[in-house]
């Protein structure tokens, strides 16, 4: 009963305040806005990104084209060193004759002229197909394969592909960064602003702790009031995230630039996003406000 | 019984001042004490001890069973929800009402509203302000401030008022209304009083417990003491 019965008059306190003192709330709301829409296009950026990440780790392969005079037992040693190389994560082996059998289904005439050939002069090759573990290394994983006996080619993706994985994920840790430090520059902004509205009402602190005030009762107007500021700084990211990355994602019809740049679809995406959005304003809010007036707690 | 027990307690301010220097004292419940001295003597400081603004640097500070100087910085309310404090400066919120002023003691500590009710209106009446209570501070004057301040601080029911020079800013006249609300408040509330003054007329008058300090030392604890100049 009594929580509740605090809980009200905390809430209300918060309201009155943060009407009280408009022009300053006003300013903690914008800095939180602006913040807010960064944080929210820098973690849709970041999500899109580590999405095609992982779509074209899973697409890329080594694929091993072995010589034309690879013996059967040539080929066990292959796949016995394969174990060995910590960086394989699986292959799959096709001989000469698995490739042209589905060459043949792929195209009726290509069928017809590989028939023309048979098994010992058959321009085809025994070849391995390989997923690695870390597409970072894949480039190291390749060179190792090429030196392997009997090994004609070794190709993996388009060539720019592992560059354009590594471009991603700086990417990434860039905008991870990014993101981190506005909320830590937003977290000071309203430290700084709710102080300013604390240091109006400091009479008031000293005469709740006189009183006997216990420190959670002072403490919670300020950051509910912390709190609605979040929520109210959240709006403007939230309705652009939903409405602004719908618009995003049917401008380009779910593709950036390429085919390979897959957008992610923006629903429950945006909502998702929202959500983190709305967290991330009120959390910041509540942080800002109770450091804010820690210092006024103490004595 | 002992309400407040000092015992060897010495106060060394940060910018290496000693304001109590060994301090000894039992003050009784119900009691009634003046703590007199001249400027320095160390008497707002120990009135700031007993409320836990200070901490003593050595020593014990027994206040109606609480070790104040042990009392954590989160645990002070606890202490505060014992006693009562007043200053010299009234400290009232402007934008609050006299009944607003007094209510919100009781607010800040969860009371209910009805409850609220009956005692903010018991101390108006006992300050004699009951037809004031919806004047603001600003259309009151000194003596009247100060006495919704001292409603404020006997509202909850204390068993300790602290008073620190409430009289300071007041003239001989309205100081003696205060010295009668406060005599009255003792009597009737069997509420412990301590006051720190240099108001030699008015300690005089009361014929009260004196302890009068000097140089952060005490000098004596006379039972119906008066203002001695010389001790001073």
């Amino acid at each position: 009963m009594k929580m509740f019965r605090m809980l009200g008059r905390s809430i209300r306190d918060a309201f009155k305040s943060s009407i009280r003192n408009f022009s300053l709330s006003l300013a903690s709301i914008s800095c939180i806005t602006i913040t807010l829409i960064i944080v929210a296009v820098a973690i849709i950026a970041s999500v899109n990104v580590e999405n095609v990440t992982e779509k074209l780790e899973k697409d890329l392969t080594i694929v091993v084209f072995m010589e034309n005079d690879t013996t059967e037992k040539e080929i066990d040693n292959i796949k016995e060193t394969f174990a060995k190389i910590k960086n394989i994560d699986t292959y799959e082996f096709k001989s000469k004759i698995t490739v042209k059998n589905e060459m043949k289904k792929e195209s009726e005439i290509l069928g017809t002229v590989l028939d023309t050939f048979d098994s010992d002069d058959s321009p085809l090759k025994d070849t391995f197909q390989i997923k690695v573990k870390e597409i970072e290394n894949i480039s190291d994983t390749a060179k190792t394969i090429e030196k392997l006996d009997k090994v004609a080619v070794v190709r993996y993706g388009e060539g720019m592909v592992d560059k354009l994985i590594k471009a991603f994920s700086s990417i990434q840790k860039v905008t991870y960064g990014i993101v981190i430090a506005l909320i830590i520059v937003t977290v000071f902004l309203i430290i700084n602003t709710i102080k300013l509205t604390i240091t109006t009402r400091k009479r008031e602190i000293s005469i709740m702790r006189l009183v006997g005030a216990s420190n959670f009762t002072i403490k919670t107007p300020f950051i509910i009031e912390g709190m609605i500021l979040g929520i109210f700084g959240s709006i403007i990211p939230i309705a652009l995230t939903i409405y602004g990355y719908k618009a995003f994602y049917n401008h380009f019809g779910g593709h950036l630039f390429s085919q390979v740049i897959v957008l992610i679809k923006p629903l429950p995406f945006a909502y998702m996003i929202s959500l983190i959005v709305l967290g991330i304003g009120i959390l910041v809010g509540m942080i800002g406000s109770a450091s804010a007036v820690k210092k006024y707690l103490k004595v | 019984m002992d309400l407040i027990r000092v015992r060897n307690v010495e106060k060394k301010y940060k910018n290496g001042v000693t304001a109590i220097y060994d301090l000894n004292l039992a003050i009784e419940k119900g009691s009634f004490v003046f703590v007199i001295g001249g400027s320095g003597s160390g008497k707002s400081t120990l009135i700031k001890m007993l409320y836990r603004e200070e901490k003593p640097t050595k020593g014990q500070i027994i206040v109606g069973g609480l070790d104040v100087a042990k009392l954590k910085n989160k645990k002070v309310y606890k202490l505060r929800r014992k006693l009562g404090i007043v200053f010299q400066d009234y400290r009232l919120l402007p934008k609050l009402t006299v009944y607003e002023n007094v209510a919100f003691a009781l607010e800040v500590i969860g009371a209910k509203k009805d409850e609220i009710r009956v005692k903010v209106l018991k101390a108006l009446e006992d300050v004699d302000l009951k037809n004031k209570v919806h004047n603001y501070p600003d259309q009151l004057s000194g003596g009247e401030q100060q006495r919704v301040a001292i409603a404020r601080a006997i509202v909850n029911d204390p068993k300790l008022l602290l008073c620190d020079e409430p009289t300071g800013n007041l003239d001989p006249e309205k100081s003696m209304e205060i010295m009668k609300v406060l005599n009255d408040i003792n009597k009737s509330r069997g509420t412990t009083i301590i006051m720190a003054t240099h108001d030699k007329e008015i300690v005089n008058k009361m014929k009260k417990q004196v302890v009068t300090l000097k140089d952060g030392r005490l000098v004596n604890f006379k039972q119906k003491g008066t203002y001695d100049d010389e001790d001073v």
